[in-house]
């Protein structure tokens, strides 16, 4: 994972409630071994029509929507499977950051695994943001925050994720880690499966 | 019982497994006890091991099925068909990545081979005070057994098989009661379906859902997991029931149950486990069980449901008019009457041998609908045979419905059961998502007993009326 520590880029408003991973990526674009190439199948169904061309009218689609690097989402993104492949879709997509004021939580856990900053803002900040797409926006990850105009607004962000995500770090090797106290837990609670 | 505190099952079952507990700064370590893994989410997962050259830490305790992107119809000779292309891909290397971690696999043309959410419970390998995850979001299936059971993506798989333990912080608490006694035709998918119509989607995001009350005690293992299975559906972590006499006389004697005096010992440290009288739970939802009807969705996420003589709403914001507009329906019209293209009965959360024994009680002496295809896919080789050594394949094929093998089909459409464009279905698996079950299909959750009855009508029906 490389590390994140500031994410400037203009934004893309997707605002729909409840965008579930079916539609960040449908499951035919899971029959795969790799997590490499999801950007292709990024909001295929609402991308694409039935003959595979471009719908014109689907934001991912417009000339705005090219290099942004922040999506802003409506409450509840990423509800549903628990598909790790919706979050390489976006990241394939070049999303660096989403902003929502809510995410689904294995979705969340999964961002975050990835280097995909799941940015949770106020009401009042969500409303700014959806009513002025392609704004610039500033997204510190050290300081937790998000800038935009003359707006400012903090996003909570626990420590440790913090820490993984501005040194590039991940869960595994942190768990790698942990190996004596994981043997010793094992050791202390015997070998039989059914511990309780 | 801790330091005198009354604690909930989620509360005992957690600070069990705790390596180390959460600080302010660091997850909790969790230990995870069994670990399901099937072809689709894990193999990303195996290449990230290899990439650092790390071992499956504990390989006896991950077990491996293929569902998910199996054919589930016969070819030509008559035998199952084989995955083709890509599936054949990822079929191939969970076997190969089974066979060099040393891992269990029930592959194709095993008798124990099913959907994961079925043949864990159904081989006893899924028992109360388990902490148990899988990289699919029904794990929380399991949680009906008085397991802590999760979904988890790919990352996470990679770290159980490596290390057996996950970075978690604890949920919080979420009673959801359900008291009375259900009316007859109204079952475990319908009490679900409404309690995710009531507290939305989104409702229990970031809680693991309890279900208690008396109507919960009265169902059978096989509608607790219907019931829990869709927990995830709500947005919880997990679902949970506390284990009774229906979870002991469920799970003993099964294959990978603990026997004799393992299973004496077992079940004194099981009694213990429940819910303690007065432990608070952090938010508490009561429905009155014997008020419920059967329940269907008429849009396009699964909190859209409606009781199944109800009108459908009138849009209360963009979200319900999109769906109305992907759904092709009228606002204040009925959906019962609607017409309809497929029945697919089966899935992880409707694919039990009590599923299908509802489902053939409908379909007995009648016949499906013309041009109604109707699918019935059992959850596993185990359950298939069991209903055909019933004769439940009998009753199904002479309505005129298609008796598949074992898997997950037409519920995710990763394989080559699909609703066309614009086709209706009555489905009794657990997601209505735009295109879910094949693009631009369209969707109503329902129970066994809605799908069967609407298959024979051609049209979203009332079970109610064919049973009475």
């Amino acid at each position: 994972m490389k590390p994140v520590r500031e994410i400037r880029s203009r934004t893309t408003v997707l605002p729909n409630e409840n965008v579930d991973t079916d539609q960040i990526i449908p499951a035919r674009f899971l029959v795969t071994t790799s997590s490499e190439g999801m950007g292709d199948g990024l909001f295929a169904d609402w991308r694409y029509d039935a003959d595979g061309q471009p719908r014109p009218d689907f934001v991912l689609n417009q000339t705005s929507a090219k290099g942004a690097r922040v999506l802003v989402v409506g409450r509840n993104f990423g509800c549903g499977s628990s598909r790790e492949h919706a979050v390489w879709a976006l990241t394939g997509g070049g999303f660096q950051a989403l902003v929502s004021t809510a995410f689904a939580d294995i979705f969340r856990a999964n961002a975050l695994k990835n280097g995909l900053v799941p940015v949770v803002v106020d009401e009042a900040t969500h409303a700014s943001l959806v009513e002025s797409p392609g704004i610039e926006v500033e997204i510190n990850v050290e300081a937790g925050t998000i800038a935009f105009g003359d707006h400012r607004a903090s996003f909570p962000l626990e420590s440790f994720s913090r820490f993984c995500l501005l040194n590039g770090l991940d869960e595994l090797a942190f768990l790698v880690d942990r190996e004596k106290d994981i043997a010793a837990f094992e050791e202390l609670s015997g070998p039989a499966p059914w511990r309780l | 019982m801790e330091d005198g505190r009354p604690c909930t099952l989620l509360d005992k079952l957690w600070d069990a497994h705790l390596v180390s507990p959460e600080t302010e700064d660091t997850p909790g370590v969790l230990y995870i006890d069994l670990h399901l893994i099937h072809e689709v989410t894990s193999p990303q997962a195996f290449a990230e091991l290899r990439r650092r050259g790390l071992p499956v830490r504990r390989p006896e305790r991950t077990f491996a099925t293929m569902d998910h992107a199996i054919p589930t119809r016969l070819g030509r000779d008559g035998r199952r068909a084989l995955p083709v292309g890509p599936a054949a891909d990822q079929v191939g290397a969970l076997g190969n990545n089974c066979k060099e971690f040393g891992i269990t696999l029930f592959a194709m043309g095993d008798a124990r081979q099913g959907i994961v959410h079925v043949i864990g419970p159904e081989l006893g390998l899924t028992r109360p005070g388990l902490t148990l995850v899988c990289g699919d979001s029904h794990t929380s299936t399991h949680g009906a057994m008085g397991a802590l059971a999760f979904g988890v993506g790919t990352s996470e798989v990679g770290h159980v098989l490596a290390t057996q333990c996950l970075l978690q912080r604890r949920p919080k608490t979420f009673s959801a009661e359900f008291e009375g006694t259900l009316p007859e035709g109204v079952t475990a998918k319908d009490l679900i379906l409404a309690l995710i119509a009531r507290i939305g989607t989104g409702g229990a995001t970031a809680h693991a859902l309890e279900y208690r009350g008396s109507a919960i005690r009265a169902l059978s293992m096989e509608e607790r997991m219907t019931v829990c299975n869709m927990s995830i559906e709500a947005g919880a972590r997990a679902g949970l029931v506390g284990p009774d006499d229906t979870t002991y006389d469920y799970l003993s004697g099964r294959e990978f149950a603990p026997q004799g005096e393992e299973w004496d010992r077992a079940l004194e440290r099981w009694r213990g486990l429940p819910t303690d009288d007065g432990a608070a739970f952090d938010r508490t939802e009561r429905i009155d069980a014997a008020a419920l009807e059967p329940m269907i969705t008429w849009g396009t996420s699964p909190g859209m449901g409606i009781p199944i003589r109800s009108a459908v709403p009138v849009p209360g914001d963009s979200g319900q008019e999109k769906a109305l507009a992907y759904m092709g329906l009228t606002a204040g019209k009925p959906l019962l009457g609607q017409k309809i293209d497929v029945v697919f009965i089966g899935s992880c959360t409707n694919s039990r041998l009590s599923d299908l024994r509802e489902a053939a009680r409908v379909l007995q002496g009648r016949k499906v609908a013309k041009g109604v295809q109707t699918l019935v896919v059992p959850g596993s080789e185990r359950v298939k045979k069991q209903a055909e050594a019933e004769g439940l394949d009998r009753v199904f094929r002479e309505a005129g419905a298609e008796w598949r093998e074992a898997g997950c089909s037409m519920c995710l459409a990763m394989n080559d059961d699909r609703l066309k464009p614009g086709q209706y279905a009555v489905s009794t698996s657990n997601r209505n998502f735009e295109g879910r079950q094949g693009k631009g299909g369209r969707t109503f959750l329902a129970s066994p007993l809605t799908a069967a009855a609407s298959a024979v009508s051609g049209t979203v029906a009332d079970a109610r009326e064919l049973l009475s």
